[in-house]
C-alpha cells in the first residue's frame, strides 16, 4: 500500500504547533483506518493458517476413522459419527480406562508439580526479595535450571537415576546406607516420582521468577508497621506477603497449571515415545494413539476432550478465585 | 520483610538448601562431563579418576553433533526472526490503535498460546501429508515445516509480550517524530523500535530458547538429515550402550548458546516476562 510508506503532503512542510497537531489528527483519521489493518495482515494470515485451521481440522478428524490405511490420504477416509469418541470415553474399554486414568494421574500430577515449585518459589522470593550482598548472584543461579535446554537437563536427571550406576542409587545404596539395593527409578510406580522430582526442579524458577516481582512490589513500610505491632515473621508473612501478592498468584497458577498439565517432553525425555503405564499423563497418551498406534481419529477425539476441559477448567479457575480478591485481610 | 536476626538466618540456611538442589545435577553433568571412559563404565563416582577434555573432542563423531547443531540452528533462527518481525508489526497495532477486530484478534492470540502444542501437531500433521502428496511440496521432515510448527507457540508469545511492551511506550515519541516530517511507518522503523530495542532483545531470546528446547514438533517432524538437538540427544540417551561422559560434554555445548542468551539479556527478559504477574 503505498498511502503508508510516503509521509504525508501535510507534514512534510515546516508547521507551526498548532497547525502540526491539527495536520496529524487529520492525517491519522484517514490513514488510521487501514494503517492498523496492513500491520496485522501477516500475523493475522499466520494464525489462521497455524492456528484456526489446524484446530477446526483437529475437531473434524476426530470424526473420521484414520488408521495406519487411510492416513496417506486421509481426505477421504470415512465418516464415522461419534464413534472415536464412544472407543475413547468408554470407561470399560482398553482406550477409554486408560484415558480416565491418565486423567486422573495428570491431575495429581499438576497438583503435586505447582503446589511443591510454588512453596520453593515462594521461600526463595522472600529470601531474595531485600537487597543484600550476592542477592544478584543467588537470583541469577536460581534462574539458571529454566534457562537450560529442558532436554539437556531431563537426560541428566535420567542418568542420575539410572538403576545400575546412577548418582542417586549410590548415594541411597553406599552414602547413606538406608537402602541395601538400589531400585529401578524409570521403571513402574518410581517413574511418576521422578518425573514429578524433574518438574520441580525444571519449572520452580518461573515461579520464583513470577513471585519475585510481586513480591519486591510490597513497600518495606508495610513490613515495618507490623513489626513495630510485634508481628512474627510467620505473622507477616501470612497476613501480609500472600494477601498482597494474590493477583500474581492467580496468574501464576494458571499459567503454571496449564503448562505442567500439558506437560509432554519431560516424559517423552525420560521414558521415550511410550511411557510406563504408571507415568503416563495426558499429552503423551494422545502423542501414543496418535504416532505409536497410527490411530489419529481417538487421538483426535482426546484432543477434542482435552481442549474442552482446558477451557473449563481456566474459566471455572478464574471464577473461583478472583472474587475472593476483595477479602484480603482476616 | 523486616531483616531481623531470625530472618537472616533462615536466609542463610534456605539459599544453602535452594543452592544444593540447583547445583547437584548441575555438578554431575559437568564432572562427568570430563571424566575418562572407563569411570562412567561402571558405579558412579563423586570425584573423577582424572580430568580429561576428550569426552568433548569425541562426541562430535560419536554423534553427528555438527550436523544436529546446525539443523537446530537454522530452524530456530529462522523461526525468532520470522515470529519476531511478524510479531512487532502486529504488537505495534494493537498497542496503538483501535481498530475493528482488535478485540478479538487479540483474544485468539491469548487463547492460543494457552492451548499445548499436541493440539497443533495432530493436524498440521496431516495438512503437511497432504501438502505433500497434492503438490509435491515436502513439509514433513523439511526444515520449512518445522520453523512453521515453531511458529504456532513463537507467534502469540512474541505478539503478546511486545503489545505490552509497546504500550507502556510514551505515544508522544511518535507524534514528534511525525511533526517532523515521517510517516506512521517511518515514526515505527526510525523512532519506536530503536527505543523498544530492549524488549525486542527480550522477545527475541526467550523465542530462541523455547525453540532451542523444542521436543514435541521435532519428534515427528524431523528426519535423519534434519533432526535437531533434542531428538538427537535423546535417541542417542536412550541407546544401550551410552558413552555417558561424552552425552555430559554435548550437554554442555548445546546449552552454551541459550545460556549466554540469556544472561545478556536476563535483566529485560526477566522484566518482560513478570510484568504480566504484576499489578
Amino acid at each position: 500500500m503505498p498511502t503508508i510508506t510516503q509521509a504525508p503532503p501535510e507534514t512534510s512542510e515546516p508547521l507551526k504547533p498548532r497547525d502540526a497537531s491539527k495536520a496529524i489528527k487529520r492525517s491519522s483519521i484517514k490513514r488510521d483506518r487501514f494503517f492498523p489493518y496492513a500491520l496485522s495482515a501477516p500475523a493475522a494470515f499466520l494464525e489462521l493458517l497455524i492456528h484456526i485451521v489446524p484446530m477446526l481440522l483437529g475437531v473434524w478428524i476426530a470424526f473420521l476413522s484414520l488408521t495406519q490405511f487411510s492416513i496417506a490420504n486421509w481426505v477421504k477416509a470415512p465418516f464415522v459419527g461419534l464413534q472415536n469418541f464412544i472407543t475413547a470415553l468408554d470407561p470399560n474399554g482398553p482406550i477409554g480406562s486408560q484415558f480416565f486414568d491418565a486423567l486422573g494421574r495428570t491431575f495429581l500430577f499438576t497438583v503435586l508439580v505447582v503446589a511443591i515449585a510454588w512453596s520453593l518459589g515462594i521461600f526463595a522470593a522472600v529470601l531474595l526479595a531485600s537487597k543484600f550482598r550476592g542477592n544478584g548472584f543467588f537470583r541469577t543461579l536460581f534462574l539458571v535450571p529454566y534457562a537450560l535446554p529442558s532436554y539437556v537437563t531431563t537426560i541428566a536427571w535420567a542418568f542420575m537415576f539410572n538403576q545400575r550406576d546412577g548418582m542417586v542409587n549410590r548415594f541411597l545404596v553406599e552414602d547413606l546406607g538406608i537402602l541395601d539395593e538400589g531400585p529401578f527409578w524409570l521403571l513402574g510406580g518410581n517413574s511418576f516420582f521422578v518425573m514429578v522430582v524433574v518438574a520441580v526442579w525444571q519449572f520452580w524458577p518461573f515461579a520464583f521468577l513470577m513471585l519475585l516481582a510481586a513480591v519486591q512490589s510490597i513497600p518495606n513500610e508495610v513490613y515495618e508497621a507490623a513489626s513495630l505491632d510485634g508481628a512474627s515473621l510467620w505473622k507477616q508473612f501470612t497476613s501480609i506477603t500472600l494477601p498482597m501478592i494474590k493477583h500474581a498468584n492467580v496468574v501464576l497458577l494458571l499459567m503454571l497449571g496449564l503448562w505442567v498439565f500439558n506437560q509432554f517432553d519431560i516424559p517423552y525425555l525420560l521414558f521415550g515415545p511410550v511411557s510406563p503405564e504408571e507415568a503416563t499423563l495426558i499429552s503423551p497418551l494422545i502423542y501414543q494413539q496418535s504416532f505409536n498406534n497410527w490411530n489419529f481419529g481417538v487421538g483426535g477425539a482426546l484432543s477434542v476432550v482435552l481442549l474442552i476441559a482446558l477451557l473449563i477448567v481456566s474459566a471455572f479457575y478464574i471464577r473461583l478465585v478472583m472474587p475472593k480478591e476483595k477479602s484480603i485481610d482476616d | 520483610m523486616i531483616e531481623t536476626r531470625g530472618f537472616r538466618i533462615l536466609r542463610v540456611f534456605g539459599l544453602a538448601f535452594i543452592t544444593l538442589i540447583i547445583v547437584l545435577p548441575l555438578y554431575v553433568v559437568i564432572t562427568t562431563s570430563i571424566k575418562p571412559l572407563k569411570d562412567v563404565r561402571g558405579a558412579f563416582e563423586w570425584i573423577p579418576s582424572e580430568f580429561t577434555l576428550a569426552p568433548y573432542l569425541d562426541i562430535w563423531t560419536t554423534v553427528p553433533l555438527g550436523k544436529y547443531f546446525a539443523n537446530s540452528m537454522i530452524v530456530t533462527i529462522s523461526a525468532t526472526i520470522l515470529s519476531v518481525s511478524i510479531a512487532i508489526l502486529a504488537a505495534y497495532a494493537l498497542s496503538r490503535f483501535d481498530f475493528r477486530g482488535a478485540r478479538s484478534f487479540r483474544l485468539i492470540v491469548l487463547s492460543t498460546q494457552m492451548f499445548p502444542g499436541i493440539l497443533f501437531l495432530l493436524p498440521l500433521f496431516l495438512i503437511f501429508t497432504q501438502l505433500e502428496r497434492a503438490v509435491g511440496l515436502q513439509l514433513n521432515g523439511s526444515y520449512l515445516g518445522l520453523i512453521v510448527t515453531y511458529m504456532t507457540f513463537s507467534l502469540p508469545f512474541s505478539i503478546w509480550m511486545l503489545t505490552g511492551f509497546f504500550a507502556s511506550m510514551p505515544k508522544e515519541l511518535e507524534e514528534a517524530a511525525m511533526v517532523d516530517g515521517l510517516g506512521r511507518l517511518g515514526a515505527l522503523v526510525k523512532v519506536v523500535l530503536p527505543v523498544a530495542r530492549p524488549g525486542i532483545i527480550a522477545v527475541s531470546v526467550y523465542c530462541f530458547i523455547t525453540s532451542w528446547s523444542e521436543v514435541l514438533f521435532a519428534s515427528v517432524l524431523t528426519n535423519k538429515d534434519t533432526r535437531t538437538l533434542s531428538i538427537g540427544l535423546q535417541a542417542y540417551a536412550s541407546q544401550t550402550d551410552v558413552y555417558w561422559n561424552q552425552m555430559m560434554a554435548a550437554s554442555v555445548v548445546v546449552s552454551i548458546p541459550v545460556l549466554a542468551g540469556f544472561l545478556f539479556a536476563q535483566r529485560h527478559l526477566v522484566a518482560g516476562l513478570s510484568s504480566g504477574a504484576v499489578k
